[in-house]
């Protein structure tokens, strides 16, 4: 029976040595392609790290987002880094000196701190637990993200948005390189953005009383828009101006305005009644899925659609 | 223990193994194409058998079919992705590899 109760421990090790290997080797590799890849490989295992820790809600964000979306973006970056310059640049010494100087402290910080932390704490989950019914939902992640703390998943949001602005002070779309288009790639999409689309719809249906939500049903809409964007298709002139923007911002504006609604019945800003709080956060996630998707998708092109870049 | 203990236990191991397989595989073939052979059919295989192993310990048809669902998925994605990257490679002009 000894061997049933260490294999978990076993496998635990395992995968925190290589998490530690992975994150080292993807620093230091000099081939930026390599690293990329092994960025993603530790954006996996760290999914099922969350899931050893028992948080699928972070499990999945970590693996559509951290792994995923995150990998195609780097890939996509790296892609357009060759295109453009060819100069080989090595980290020079005095920065990477300066880092570890900077690094260095932060480290020890952490470490002090995670192991001054008093063990077995059970934090605020009793608090949530006690008072999930005002909350409008059944899943304790969505109600924290959507409910207690509404401002910081507003926040997000925005932060989001704000990356898509940088990204479009670049200018237009780049030139697209051919895609890889072709009868294999053409049914793979056919048959799987309508599952994509459906997933999305069910793991925003689903986020209120399971694991799931609008972050993970976002990344999984933009993961939809990342394929079509590789196999060349490209977003109608009509869509790219005002509709595009709307979609952009609707997250952030209907969130802004679920907050403010109550504000006249002398609640506080981002506080729901318990009897609307449920048709809200629905109402909330279902615009913040849309827009995070969007948005992703719109990260993942590069620059500002409908702007044709001059080389 | 129960049979479908047993059976799953065995179905398991065997998934391991083509795993396995399919990772040695990719260390060992020398070129593109064959790796992808090593990996695409081994790996497809081992998760079949895998996922026929926890079908078995599955609490009910709907559990179960999720999990055939995530299999078919696996297949498609893996038969798609493995033609695509061939045929990078292919018009990249690597050669495959001959004795």
């Amino acid at each position: 029976m000894a061997a049933m109760t260490l294999l978990p421990l076993l496998f635990d090790t395992l995968l925190g040595l290589s998490l530690i290997w992975l994150a080292w080797r993807a620093l230091t590799s000099t081939d930026l392609f390599q690293a990329i890849v092994l960025f993603i490989a530790f954006g996996l295992l760290m999914a099922l790290t969350w899931v050893r820790l028992d948080a699928p809600d972070v499990a999945m964000a970590e693996a559509a987002i951290g792994a995923g979306l995150t990998g195609a973006l780097l890939l996509a970056t790296l892609a357009r880094l060759k295109a453009n310059n060819k100069t080989k640049s090595a980290p020079e010494k005095k920065f990477s000196l300066l880092l570890t100087l900077i690094i260095l402290p932060v480290v020890t910080g952490l470490v002090y701190v995670v192991l001054t932390l008093p063990q077995n704490t059970p934090g605020l989950a009793i608090l949530v637990a006690e008072n999930l019914k005002t909350t409008g939902v059944t899943n304790p992640v969505t109600a924290v993200l959507l409910n207690y703390r509404g401002y910081d998943t507003l926040l997000e949001l925005a932060v989001l948005l704000v990356a898509l602005l940088g990204v479009w002070s670049f200018g237009g779309v780049p030139k697209p390189h051919e895609a890889y288009s072709g009868p294999v790639l053409n049914m793979l999409l056919r048959l799987l953005i309508p599952l994509l689309i459906m997933v999305a719809g069910y793991l925003l249906w689903v986020g209120a009383n399971a694991p799931g939500g609008a972050f993970q049903a976002g990344s999984v809409l933009g993961a939809a828009g990342v394929l079509l964007l590789l196999a060349g298709w490209q977003l109608s002139t009509r869509f790219a101006e005002l509709p595009l923007r709307i979609i952009l911002v609707s997250g952030v504006v209907m969130f802004t305005m679920a907050g403010i609604v109550f504000i006249v019945s002398g609640r506080q800003f981002l506080e729901y009644p318990p009897s609307f709080a449920g048709a809200f956060i629905l109402l909330i996630e279902a615009a913040a899925t849309l827009s995070i998707g969007i948005t992703l998708a719109a990260l993942f092109l590069g620059g500002r659609p409908g702007l044709r870049r001059h080389k | 223990m129960l049979i479908s203990e047993i059976l799953t236990s065995l179905l398991l191991a065997a998934g391991a193994f083509f795993f396995f397989a399919g990772t040695v595989g990719l260390l060992r073939f020398p070129d593109v194409y064959t790796r992808l052979h090593a990996l695409t059919k081994a790996d497809n295989v081992g998760l079949g058998l895998m996922i026929l192993g926890l079908a078995l310990q599955a609490d009910s048809w709907a559990a179960a079919g999720k999990l055939l669902l995530i299999w078919l998925l696996v297949l498609l994605a893996s038969a798609s992705v493995a033609h695509l990257i061939a045929k990078a490679a292919h018009q990249k002009g690597i050669e495959p590899w001959q004795r």
